[in-house]
């Protein structure tokens, strides 16, 4: 009953079955699933964005700047330039990498802030995904505001009982508007 | 053996979570509200009763030697299933849940009962089984979720039901929480299984 020719048999077949079963799966969510991806990138956009009528998902540049990439998304209306999403991410989070998206005007200025992406702990350094805290960086811009949290001399709130999520923040907004002066801000000046 | 039997004892007499104590990992680490408690339970529900009917109605051509590794590639390619699927069309019940969908590969319900009971039993009765173990491990979920929402954050599926002076008991949220409702619930289990004797 056991022998080994049978066993390598089934195996073999079980193992083919679900594998063609499972690319089968796979080509019809695919579609479904960059859909998905794409609509929460959007989302993401237009809630740090001011009003724009293009894709932004289709002006998108790639650029280094010190050591990493980041992507900038072009929202423009009426064919002129509004403003750029730029996706921005810090290491110093509490738990795990913070990933958000940065609007930022052509002229520097923040025009919004949304956390895509965290682990840091419910209740307490979750808190920087509220509207409360995100909405203290729409406006600063770099030299005109410190962009730190209270604690380390600069004028961002932190939550209380989480210093280290809201500073892992301010470095990810840091990073990307110094990528976005040294990429951008130079050209039109 | 009756099949209603065979259906309902995963709900209350061997509840997979608080009776046999299985499946630990998911159970503390995503029940942190309800909606993530059910939406766990679900996607392994599927996994379970999908995975047994499949293995029940191989059970005779499985050579006894390389059943385990039979079960895991079934368990697997309806678990990557549940993932491809989530990620296309629930994007938000697949974020909060994460890492904990691909590791229902190795949630212990499913090997077990696929060694305990699908590989022994047939088609209709494992359909039963597997349809009762999920059931009864979503409500476990469910419970444990329920209560650490209500407590730690003050709502139910997002409906605020303490009021809006609550102040939050944030540790039911944190991972004591989930060890500290945990065990009081098997203790009531218990307690009301003693008081029936």
């Amino acid at each position: 009953m056991d022998t080994v020719p049978r066993m390598v048999a089934v195996l073999t077949i079980v193992c083919c079955v679900a594998a063609i079963a499972l690319s089968q799966v796979y080509s019809v969510t695919k579609e479904p699933i960059a859909n998905a991806e794409k609509n929460e990138q959007l989302k993401a956009i237009k809630a740090v964005l001011p009003p724009y009528d293009n894709d932004p998902l289709k002006e998108v540049e790639k650029h280094k700047y010190e050591g990493s990439t980041f992507e900038f998304y072009a929202g423009k209306k009426a064919g002129e330039l509004v403003g750029r999403a730029v996706k921005v991410k810090s290491d110093s989070g509490y738990s795990g990498t913070i990933e958000a998206m940065l609007g930022i005007a052509p002229d520097g200025k923040i025009t919004g802030l949304y956390i895509l992406k965290h682990s840091e702990t419910p209740g307490l350094g979750a808190k920087i995904v509220e509207k409360a805290f995100t909405d203290q960086f729409t406006g600063k811009q770099l030299g005109k505001c410190n962009l730190c949290v209270k604690k380390d001399g600069g004028d961002i709130d932190q939550i209380t009982g989480a210093t280290i999520s809201p500073r892992a923040v301010c470095f990810a907004v840091r990073q990307g508007l110094l990528a976005h002066k040294a990429l951008y801000e130079k050209k039109s000046e | 053996m009756s099949g209603l039997r065979e259906f309902t004892k995963g709900i209350w007499e061997v509840n997979p979570l608080l009776k046999l104590v299985l499946g630990m990992c998911p159970a503390l680490a995503v029940t942190t509200s309800a909606e993530n408690g059910v939406g766990m339970g679900l996607a392994a529900t599927f996994v379970l009763v999908c995975s047994n009917v499949i293995i029940s109605m191989m059970r005779k051509i499985i050579p006894k030697k390389v059943r385990i590794p039979v079960f895991i590639v079934v368990i697997a390619s309806f678990v990557t299933i549940v993932d491809l699927v989530m990620h296309g069309f629930f994007i938000e019940l697949y974020k909060s849940l994460g890492l904990f969908i691909p590791l229902i590969v190795v949630n212990c319900i499913i090997l077990g009962r696929a060694e305990a009971f699908a590989s022994r039993n047939g088609v209709f009765y494992s359909l039963l089984d597997g349809l009762g173990m999920g059931l009864g491990f979503t409500l476990a979920l469910l419970v444990l979720g329920s209560i650490r929402e209500i407590i730690g954050n003050g709502t139910i599926f997002g409906i605020m039901v303490m009021g809006a002076s609550y102040e939050k008991f944030l540790i039911m949220i944190l991972p004591p929480g989930a060890f500290v409702t945990l065990g009081l619930l098997l203790g009531l289990m218990n307690k009301i299984e003693m008081n029936k004797k």
